[in-house]
């Protein structure tokens, strides 16, 4: 099928009007590959970069081909025809994948140096300096965008095992805490526990887990990938809790797909099953259980607000009511509709490092319909997307939907005294 | 050639390597591929022009395109031709309330043409399946349907004149914003529905009408497709004429159902999509009778949509029909034949029965107010004996279509999938006329070479 459907909810199609730039033409390039038409090339390396990786196609796709799955696949491919060799690249590419974001404890480490550099006044002295200077163009353009590092990370504000304060448990589950999430927005992991906990659940949140592997499978390393969602099933049995819990777009697209990554693996391709039928975005999983309604407003006056969809939760989790019913849920909070709400910010995981002229355009296309919202705080529930928009939106508050939420239930009790 | 394109339109609006052309060797439809020699991305009347004298000093054949979402395979390229994509085209010039005209660029997006008009409280009817992402231009040449047909008609009849270069690259223009024009005959008909043969269309003037007032969608199911076809024959019968009249099977309604996951009846054999438009108080009138005239003819259930968002919602599904039934097979062969509305419930049958007899996989949808019928054979193009077997299904099919007194292709034109039985249909003396005319307009056989006919 290439009815080309596909096509309008493309946004790199939609900035070039080139059919290689689209889902379409990337499949047919993938279909020449395979049938040896053509080789791995060059070309074919830069088209798969430039893909987003946003699966709004897959949304859009009657037919229902499967885009994430060739996506991963053709990226696995380029990496193993070694298209792209570099010193560089290379070194960054086992940094991150091969050390920060398969060893969390390494993660932390790396987090804390980077919180002293920020908060020692060592950064203000290297900017003030002009010394990033020194840095690679890229990451030069970036370095003002370093995601602020949390004082406290996911497992020094969570313990491993909470019960909510008086309502009898009604659900056992486990909480995801993430890479990014646990070191730069280490309080929504704790306003996520918090609205659990609100939520008659109990809490289990082990301190020390492995990133999801999303990174890895979306950057052609299928093997890491597999290697961290088995210890990942490992850290937290899926038959041990009702539900498995993920606050991060992204994270929650990648989780949910375990059976595809371990189906040829005999000791796990069953309980990865039972993995991804556990796994629940955050909003997901209180729609389902039936939210209590929260009674007190999380800010002193009325506020307008709007809510953008990550691609990974809207079109890679089909989760796209549930964040607008539990917002309708809060007291004083106004929401309008963000024009083209699901149409990608840009960030795209590292999309905005290693596209950045294709970034900077989608950012710019949001930048202008979030003002034109006239909404002073932007709602969205993806690391990325938070980063990408609040870089280029100072005066916009960012803020994940369940940090909304757990701050109405903290108001309760406040309004109660 | 290629070193000419590029100075004319510069190195970015050409492309030549592989992984540039590949994309652009087939379009909407299965089976079809070849690799064209370069696409080129004219962005005026003039530079198309300019392109056309090009090829024609070369001797280049040229196919021209929009967003490659055809289905008869009218922008398959052939050997050695050099696409011309027009997909930059895409100015909506004008929106003119006072003659209710509406000018663009032929590559302008179908549904960006109907939202310009609903600015002005005015409506462009036309509404084919692809109309979120097909230009204009592709409309106009392929003379394409849509959901609307039955009241609204199709393509034709709202093209009010056309700019079109001709094959030495000539710009003309034929017809005007006159309601009425009988000067000298009627070339803007010539060229739509030419499927990029005749010239190209690079700007179209359209009639628009106003924005109807008031809208109703309704379902109807059935437990028989034959039920299905007698409702419609009914509703046409007793002189109602409703916006549409959609016909989906149990195949098809299974397949959207599954893509669209909002809760269509998946245990009925046929299900009716009903609209109706216009004044209020006719569109609640015309709704009643339809009510009763579905419920007579055995309507096991029949529901009206809660507000406007449900209805765009059931068109949408129906728009997805098509591309939904590839979830069951890898090859989707998609027909598009279309009979006189008395003999639609025997051809239905027909078709049943035809791909029992073969052995064969088909889902049923179409645009029943028409009689224009979609069934489409869901296959692999891999198993040689299974194709085999469509292709003698299709000519069972066609030929009884044609026994009908009806048309090989309602709405998706011939291109190269219907050129086989064209033939059949228009006999010797009217397809003769056809070569001779395509033989006078271009005569070295440049403009989309090897489509309608050889």
């Amino acid at each position: 099928m290439h009815c080309g459907m596909c096509l309008p909810t493309c946004p790199t199609y939609d900035t070039t009007k080139r059919e290689r730039n689209s889902p379409r033409g990337r499949i047919a390039l993938m279909r020449a590959i395979a049938e040896d038409e053509l080789p791995v090339t060059r070309e074919f390396a830069d088209e798969m970069s430039y893909c987003l990786g946003c699966l709004a196609c897959q949304t859009a796709c009657p037919a229902g081909v499967d885009y994430a799955t060739l996506f991963e696949t053709a990226r696995a491919d380029i990496e193993q025809a070694r298209i792209n060799p570099s010193p560089t690249r290379g070194f960054y590419r086992f940094v991150t994948l091969h050390l920060l974001f398969i060893h969390p404890r390494l993660l932390r480490v790396f987090g804390k140096l980077l919180r002293f550099y920020q908060t020692s006044g060592a950064e203000t002295l290297v900017r003030k300096l002009h010394l990033t200077r020194l840095l690679p163009a890229n990451l030069r353009r970036l370095e003002p965008q370093t995601p602020r590092i949390s004082e406290k990370f996911s497992n020094e504000l969570i313990a491993p095992l909470e019960q909510p304060a008086t309502d009898p448990v009604k659900h056992r589950v486990a909480l995801l805490t993430g890479c990014i999430q646990d070191i730069a927005f280490s309080e929504i992991n704790r306003d996520t526990a918090d609205v659990l906990l609100a939520n008659s659940c109990e809490v289990h949140t082990p301190p020390v887990q492995p990133c999801c592997g999303s990174i890895h499978s979306h950057n052609g390393e299928t093997e890491l990938a597999r290697d961290v969602a088995r210890r990942l099933i490992n850290l937290i049995p899926p038959e041990k809790f009702d539900a498995i819990i993920t606050n991060a777009g992204g994270c929650g697209s990648h989780l949910r797909h375990y059976t595809h990554l371990l189906e040829d693996d005999p000791d796990y391709s069953s309980r990865a099953r039972l993995w991804d039928q556990k796994i629940q975005d955050i909003h997901e999983f209180l729609a389902k259980i039936q939210i209590r309604p929260p009674t007190a407003a999380p800010f002193d006056d009325e506020t307008k607000v709007t809510y953008h969809d990550s691609c990974h939760l809207t079109h890679g989790q089909k989760v796209t009511l549930q964040p607008r019913q539990i917002i309708d849920l809060i007291p004083g909070l106004k929401r309008v509709e963000l024009p083209e709400a699901n149409w990608c910010c840009g960030s795209a995981g590292v999309y905005s490092i290693t596209q950045p002229e294709q970034a900077t355009l989608l950012l710019n296309r949001k930048v202008e319909k979030i003002q034109s919202t006239g909404a002073t705080h932007l709602l969205t529930a993806n690391p990325g997307c938070h980063l990408q928009i609040q870089n280029a939106m100072p005066a916009l508050k960012v803020i994940h939907p369940i940090s909304v939420l757990a701050q109405a239930y903290r108001n309760e009790s406040i309004s109660l005294n | 050639m290629l070193e000419k394109l590029t100075d004319l339109l510069g190195k970015e609006n050409v492309l030549t390597a592989p992984e540039d052309l590949i994309p652009y060797s087939f379009d909407g439809t299965a089976t079809f591929r070849v690799m064209p020699a370069a696409v080129a991305f004219p962005r005026t009347t003039e530079q198309v022009s300019a392109c056309v004298k090009l090829a024609c000093e070369t001797n280049t054949p040229i196919i021209t395109r929009g967003s490659g979402t055809g289905l008869s395979g009218g922008t398959v390229p052939s050997e050695g031709a050099v696409i011309l994509c027009l997909v930059h085209m895409t100015e909506i010039i004008a929106v003119d309330p006072a003659n209710l005209t509406l000018r663009a660029q032929s590559g302008a997006i179908t549904l960006k043409i109907d939202e310009a008009a609903a600015v002005h409280g005015l409506f462009y009817p036309p509404d084919p399946g692809s109309m979120k992402i097909s230009t204009i231009g592709g409309n106009v040449a392929e003379n394409s349907g849509g959901l609307r047909g039955l009241k609204y008609g199709v393509t034709r009849d709202y093209v009010m004149a056309l700019t079109v270069v001709l094959t030495d690259g000539t710009i003309a223009t034929f017809g005007n914003a006159c309601v009425k024009d009988v000067a000298g005959y009627s070339m803007k008909d010539l060229f739509i529905g030419s499927e990029g043969t005749l010239g190209i269309i690079t700007e179209v003037l359209l009639k628009l009408l106003p924005r109807p007032a008031a809208r109703r969608t309704m379902l109807a199911t059935f437990a028989s497709m034959e039920a299905a076809a007698e409702t419609v024959s009914a509703i046409i019968a007793a002189r109602i004429i409703p916006c549409t009249l959609e016909f989906l099977d149990q195949m098809t309604i299974r397949c959207v159902e599954d893509y669209t996951k909002m809760g269509l009846p998946t245990e009925c054999a046929a299900l009716l999509l009903i609209e109706t438009d216009g004044h209020p108080a006719a569109v609640a009138d015309e709704a009643d009778k339809m009510a009763a005239i579905a419920r007579s003819h055995g309507a096991l259930e029949f529901s009206t949509a809660a507000n406007e968002a449900e209805s765009l919602r059931l068109a949408s599904a129906r728009r997805s029909a098509f591309s939904a039934l590839a979830r069951v097979r890898p090859t989707t062969i998609l027909e598009d034949v279309t009979v006189p509305r008395s003999h639609l419930a025997e051809m239905v049958t027909f078709i049943a029965k035809t791909a029992a007899d073969y052995k064969l996989t088909v889902g049923t949808f179409g645009h029943m107010g028409d009689g224009n019928l979609h069934p489409t054979f869901l296959t692999d193009e891999r198993n040689a004996d299974e194709m085999h077997r469509v292709h003698l299904a299709l000519d069972a099919i066609v030929t009884k279509t044609l026994s009908l007194g009806g048309t090989i292709t309602g709405e998706h034109g011939v291109g190269l999938a219907k050129k086989p039985w064209l033939r059949q249909q228009l006999g010797d003396a009217s397809l003769n006329l056809m070569l001779q005319l395509k033989q006078t307009l271009d005569p070295r056989n440049l403009l989309n070479p090897g489509k309608i006919f050889n």
